[in-house]
């Protein structure tokens, strides 16, 4: 029937429908749809890889100087005699945190929906350059393969931590991984800068030129809001975080002195003089807070648009809404200070900084807000979408206030670069972007494979990962508290000072390690779960999920060019579910406005 | 063998799930059910799970709250810390209350508000007073902790009184080396080119400055060691080897100029601001008088490192190339926050908080506080035993070793017969 279709509009979009071949359209596709899944592919697989490192080194971190069978299966000489090695430890913790910021929450979750969902929702055929889109994905798994690599050589991977301060990463004398493992790094999130801009310009002017008609700016869905404003985060910030890695490779490579000054290293006593170390910190935090947004937002996004779609009720302040994710997008700009307050930065910028950091939590706090509301008075179905969503709403409440301490110059000098700081920033971006996803994976399976995940596994996923996700993450404020720095190989120093502390900290240690294990054998559901439906899930209908917004407009069976016929022309904005007067609870997009009937 | 078996459980598991999965879907098929159809019975059981789900996490956040302490580091230990902590109280009862109220509402909400058979949501778009009450309200409560915050920040980063004493901590890798500025409380010059085995610190003196001269010229990998060495046909060396010899000898004849420069510009009046200072072994524990302001000028020689003072909150990164300052008072004795903390095993301590390499998480420094006339006899008994100018040999001639010897100690070069 679509085909037939389609062939009867041979004329205006007939090159769209030609037969492709395999590799065309399964590996060098142009299609924004398999772009978006190949991303999500490449990234479930960078995930499983990031989670399975923080499994080995949360073993460590449980019972150090153990010995663990499983350890030397996994890390052969880097845990001669099933301990590992300190440098080691220190490898698995820099690349665990790089490939989870940037290989799955950037590259991954952006990558995936805005690739799926912008031409989608707003009505287009396909991204305005599909070649660059193509260039962007194939750069990622470039990126990725590299970074991966960098895992198995002999000097081990870069291990200065996913910030890779200078002068450590600078310097293969005062670390092994600031080797040929730094330079692996560089060379793969260079590849995966280029691929991001790529990425986000063409998401920017797709949005801002192939809207289909109808589709004004305040009548798209908050998704597509959310990943506009995270791709011009993206466009601004990363360039300077390139900038910073080639300053870096040129310490490194050409004797040059930008962020190196009057250094010895072991015994040698090098000559550059006059550089800062802390400019590199300046130019990695230019990019590093707009990017713990661009890893928020399109969470955001998504989540904005299930807990609607079921909760069967307008998005509460859709405008608000907007609005917030315009403050926190130009927010997100000024306050990459906050990181940076015990560096011997001069003080009075640091007030400024505490000022701007603490604005945003009042654009936050009106999200939150939002939601709730939005969830009061519905009639809400629990969907593993809609329970994801949920759960990434009380972790961005619960991740969210502790930013209020850190962001606090005064109270972050006692507890910074502690756990405290890492169950902070793993709650409020890493597990609300985690959830984000799944959510994202669940909602919008049909349109990617056109079957139905398992809903029953489902719920089992969810309810294992929340728990587990708190049980990580939540005791890790109170390891903070006690005073344990972040990046240590074990506490045992503690023991020297103050038995009762250690104690404490090896308990939680381990309560952590426990959850850590149980909610990585969870994730073995969402695995099975993921690949047995792609095959042998049932088939999808057209709107599973009685949704207002345009990409369930299109046909089950997807196409390149993704409507068979002519455009959609859009006649409200996305949150008409529940009107009073309208005999359904929701009302498409292109439902054209009744006699008398008001827009929102 | 367990390998096999742990194998066949997974591969069992797997199996044992895709057929369950199975039967459900052919269940759901014979009853006519579609998967985005979410039966009321499954709906309500999520929706009550999700407010077990909260209440579960109240009660174990409070349990881990009463269990694990408020700080498990005992009290503030210095004058600025104390406020840190009330401070750090005030917010904690702001957060928690935003934590429990919110996520209270949002799981309650969510369990009140399922779907019900026959009612529909309620069409709520928005609601201008609403969002001006959350807009304002929390406006209001950051301002107050904003104004809080700096307020106490100002005092914590403001300059240290003139009666506070000067101490200098040199950072790294994987140690912490202490410096008081002595009588004249003022630390001595320093510059990192004067590093060598006599003065780990680099302290700035006539004599330093001549003696890093002699020894980057005449040492054992001294300019004139390294040139006799790659000028001599019957060494054969590595190319690696080479190449690392030839740059390090460009290295070294760029850095005597700017030796020598200094010797030129140098101001022999300066000399006496270094030669009081007290000077510490790599190490030694720091002590403090309680009730004494002290302010710290770290220093970092390799890496960033970064002094962090748990007991009392205070934390500086020590950054190579540029010195940074923090200041406290400590107010509390060793002895006492042993009797506060019912541990007499307990100590205060510095320990680097930034990555800094593979031992990172060993680099630390004991730390002791002692009642002021402990600390005057313990500092008589420093000031006699370990002033710069004593313990820096000055005037001594060094031996200086001979090349061939040098050469001999050097395992990369080879003879050639």
């Amino acid at each position: 029937m679509a085909a037939h279709e389609a062939h009867a509009h041979h004329d205006a979009h007939g090159h769209h429908n030609h037969e492709e071949g395999f590799i065309s359209k399964y590996i060098f596709s142009q299609d924004h749809k398999m772009i978006g899944k190949q991303f999500l592919m490449t990234a479930v697989f960078m995930g499983l890889i990031a989670m399975m490192l923080s499994i080995l080194f949360r073993i460590q971190l449980a019972w150090p100087g153990e010995q663990s069978d499983f350890l030397s299966f996994f890390l052969g000489e880097w845990a001669p005699k099933g301990v590992m090695t300190e440098s080691m430890y220190l490898g698995l913790v820099t690349i665990h945190g790089t490939i989870m910021v940037f290989f799955l929450l950037t590259g991954g979750l952006s990558g995936t929906f805005s690739n799926l969902l912008i031409p989608l929702q707003i009505g287009a055929r396909d991204m305005a350059s599909g070649l660059l889109n193509m260039l962007s994905y194939w750069m990622f798994l470039i990126s990725s393969i590299i970074m991966v690599v960098s895992l198995f050589i002999e000097t081990g991977p870069a291990s200065s931590g996913w910030t890779i301060y200078p002068p450590l990463s600078a310097l293969p004398d005062a670390i092994e991984g600031s080797g040929k493992g730094m330079t692996m790094w560089l060379i793969s999130m260079t590849i995966f800068i280029a691929s991001s801009l790529l990425g986000s310009l063409n998401y920017i002017v797709t949005i801002l030129n192939l809207r289909t008609r109808g589709m004004k700016m305040t009548r798209m869905p908050l998704t597509i809001w959310a990943f506009f404003v995270t791709a011009i985060l993206g466009v601004l910030s990363f360039p300077v975080l390139l900038s910073a890695a080639l300053l870096l490779t040129m310490d490194r490579l050409a004797g040059t002195s930008f962020y190196l000054s009057d250094i010895i290293v072991g015994s040698e006593m090098l000559e550059n003089h006059g550089g800062s170390p802390i400019l590199y910190q300046h130019l990695f935090w230019f990019l590093g807070h707009p990017e713990v947004y661009i890893v928020l937002l399109p969470a955001l996004g998504l989540s904005s648009e299930i807990i609607a779609t079921n909760s069967r009720k307008p998005i509460f302040g859709y405008r608000a809404m907007i609005g917030s994710i315009l403050a926190i997008g130009f927010l997100s700009f000024i306050v990459w200070g906050h990181h940076m307050f015990v560096t011997g930065m001069n003080p009075f910028i640091g007030s400024v900084f505490v000022f701007t950091t603490l604005l945003i939590a009042i654009p936050s706090a009106v999200k939150v807000f939002n939601y709730i509301t939005t969830i009061w008075r519905g009639s809400n179905i629990y969907t593993p979408a809609m329970l994801f969503s949920i759960g990434l709403v009380s972790t961005f409440i619960t991740g969210g206030v502790t930013g209020i301490i850190l962001a606090d110059s005064a109270l972050d000098i006692a507890v910074h670069d502690t756990y405290f700081v890492v169950a902070h920033f793993h709650i409020v971006m890493g597990m609300s972007a985690v959830f984000g996803m799944f959510a994202g994976v669940y909602h919008w399976f049909p349109k990617m494979y056109g079957r139905m995940m398992n809903t029953r596994l489902g719920y089992a996923h969810f309810w294992i990962t929340i728990v587990g996700a708190y049980g990580v993450f939540f005791p890790m404020h109170f390891v903070g508290l006690a005073g344990a720095p972040r990046r240590y190989y074990d506490y045992s120093v503690y023991g020297e000072f103050n038995q009762d502390s250690y104690d404490m900290i090896m308990d939680l240690n381990e309560i952590i390690t426990i959850f850590a294990i149980i909610a990585a054998i969870g994730q073995v559901i969402f695995l099975f779960n993921f690949f047995y439906s792609i095959f042998r899930g049932p088939k999808a209908v057209q709107n599973p999920w009685k949704s207002n917004t345009l990409e369930w407009t299109t046909p089950v069976e997807a196409t390149h060019g993704n409507w068979p016929g002519a455009l959609p022309e859009v006649h409200r904005w996305p949150y008409d579910y529940s009107k009073p007067g309208m005999e359904e609870d929701f009302i498409p997009q292109t439902t054209p406005l009744m006699e008398g009937e008001e827009e929102h | 063998m367990t390998k096999l078996i742990v194998l066949l459980v997974i591969v069992l598991g797997v199996l044992a799930i895709a057929q369950l999965v199975r039967l459900y879907e052919l269940s759901s098929k014979l009853r006519d059910r579609r998967e985005e159809d979410i039966p009321n019975r499954d709906n309500r059981l999520n929706a009550t799970l999700l407010l077990v789900f909260v209440l579960a996490l109240f009660a174990s956040v409070i349990w881990m709250m009463s269990n694990f302490g408020w700080t498990g580091r005992g009290e503030a230990a210095s004058k600025h810390g104390v406020g840190t902590d009330a401070l750090l109280n005030l917010n904690f009862v702001i957060i928690f209350s935003v934590f429990f109220l919110t996520n209270f509402l949002l799981f309650f909400f969510a369990y009140k508000y399922v779907r019900k058979p026959g009612v529909k949501a309620y069409y709520f778009p928005h609601d201008n007073r609403l969002e001006l009450i959350w807009t304002v309200i929390p406006a209001i409560v950051l301002a107050v902790i904003i104004i809080l915050g700096l307020k106490s920040w100002n005092e914590q980063t403001s300059d240290a009184t003139k009666e506070a004493v000067r101490i200098e901590l040199f950072s790294k890798q994987f140690d912490w080396t202490v410096r008081m500025a002595g009588a004249d409380n003022q630390l001595g010059y320093f510059d990192y080119k004067l590093t060598n085995e006599n003065n780990p610190l680099a302290l700035m003196t006539t004599a330093t400055i001549q003696d890093a001269i002699d020894s980057m010229e005449n040492g054992v990998s001294g300019i004139h060691s390294l040139e006799k060495k790659l000028n001599n046909p019957k060494l054969m060396f590595i190319p690696e080897d080479r190449t690392k010899m030839v740059l390090n000898l460009g290295r070294k004849e760029r850095l005597i100029r700017l030796l020598y420069q200094m010797k030129a510009r140098h101001n022999k009046a300066l000399d006496a601001r270094a030669k009081d200072d007290i000077v510490f072994g790599a190490n030694d524990t720091l002590y403090l008088a309680k009730n004494q302001e002290y302010e710290f000028n770290f220093r970092a020689k390799d890496v960033i490192h970064s002094a962090f003072f748990p007991h009392f909150r205070a934390q500086m990164n020590t950054v190579p190339g540029m010195t940074t300052r923090f200041k406290f008072t400590p107010t509390i004795t060793t002895n006492e926050m042993r009797v506060k903390m019912n541990n007499p095993n307990f100590n205060f301590v510095l320990m680097c908080n930034k990555i800094c390499g593979s031992s990172h998480y060993k680099m630390k420094l004991m730390v002791v506080v002692l009642d002021k006339s402990e600390y005057k006899a313990w500092y008589k008994k420093v000031s006699a035993a370990k002033l710069f100018k004593d313990v820096y040999p000055v005037g001594k001639p060094k031996p200086v070793e001979p090349v061939a010897d040098a050469m001999a100690m050097d395992t990369t070069a080879v003879t050639v017969k």
